[in-house]
């Protein structure tokens, strides 16, 4: 499979999941939340202080199908952590020697691309 | 396992973010190392997979649990990369979607990735050199190092509970509660893990970080098939 494909292939696995998949999850207290309640210590939790953003709770503010929003809101997290993780790995990987001829390598051409 | 705030106090939430930072820190540094322009778009895909796959919370008797993704991302991206990758996933999820408390995103750094991504890690590579060096070990040795991540995790909330846990409740109850619950969960881990890593060991193994040693002997083979791009 070439690295183009594969890249295609994983990116629309990701958008089914965040905008279609995700309609489908349990909606049972997780672990920690389950835990809290049974063992007695899930009184103390507190509101986040980001609960009235617009995604709060993968759901989007003003789109009433239940459906829809959630996908609204999963695809939009999947966009932003893509391009937050893009911008920070992309930085991380650039070689300060760009250009050189340490960075040409004949068996990787399009390397400089 | 998104800790929200107010179970933990303010001093705890102050030192796990203490402890988040430098991890963060150290891990910004490290990814240097693992990251060059074939691998940083490997590390975003696998950042914006554990964000979706997060999602999908699967049911586990009357709780639910979802991939917390340290073990896997460590094995595809490698292990600093994981720890950055897991830690953009958190602060998302935090200013966004109201998922995990605010003050508690050091928590949520250190237990969901510190802890995950540095236990997944050290038993991958353990198994790596105790299982036969062969790539279809790969999977098998990813599977179980997210197995044992997640009850580990659980252990540390556990411990970070025990130091600052707002509410009295006797600990070994917490303990037994947590690692019980999140060694079932942690099955699904594996499962989800064991099949990512074993889907990408058959379509491109040359993106898995962690099969780097064991295909090592294949490189010339690989790079023939990887020309096909």
């Amino acid at each position: 499979m070439s690295r183009r494909s594969f890249f295609a292939a994983a990116v629309l696995l990701i958008l089914f999941l965040a905008g279609v998949a995700s309609y489908y999850a349990s909606d049972r207290p997780d672990g920690l939340q389950h835990v809290a309640t049974e063992t007695g210590f899930g009184d103390t939790a507190e509101d986040s202080a980001t609960a009235d953003s617009p995604l709060a709770d993968y759901r989007t503010r003003g789109v009433d199908d239940a459906r829809l929003s959630g996908a609204v809101a999963g695809v939009a997290g999947v966009g932003l952590v893509a391009l937050l993780g893009g911008a920070l790995f992309w930085t991380l990987g650039r070689r300060p020697a760009a250009g050189t001829a340490a960075d040409v390598q004949p068996d990787q051409p399009d390397r400089a691309a | 396992m998104h800790v929200p705030d107010g179970f933990l106090d303010a001093p705890t939430s102050l030192a796990t973010g203490v402890v988040a930072a430098a991890g963060v820190a150290v891990a910004l540094r490290g990814a240097r190392r693992e990251l060059d322009d074939r691998t940083a778009p490997m590390a975003g895909l696998v950042a914006t997979f554990v964000f979706a796959a997060q999602m999908i919370n699967f049911p586990v008797g009357p709780t639910s649990g979802h991939l917390l993704g340290g073990a896997l991302a460590a094995v595809l991206a490698g292990p600093w990369s994981a720890v950055l990758c897991l830690s953009v996933v958190l602060l998302v999820q935090a200013l966004l979607m109201a998922d995990g408390g605010v003050t508690a995103l050091g928590t949520n750094v250190t237990l969901i990735a510190l802890v995950t991504v540095t236990v997944g890690w050290a038993t991958f590579v353990v198994l790596r050199r105790v299982l036969p060096s062969r790539p279809a070990s790969v999977p098998v040795a990813a599977a179980v190092a997210a197995f044992i991540s997640v009850p580990s995790s659980a252990l540390v909330f556990a411990a970070l509970f025990a130091v600052g846990g707002l509410a009295p409740v006797d600990l070994s109850v917490v303990i037994t509660a947590m690692v019980g619950w999140h060694t079932l969960i942690g099955l699904g881990e594996a499962a989800i893990t064991g099949l990512v890593v074993a889907s990408v060991m058959s379509t491109r193994p040359d993106l898995v970080y962690g099969a780097r040693p064991l295909i090592a002997l294949r490189t010339l083979e690989i790079r023939a098939a990887g020309m096909t791009r």
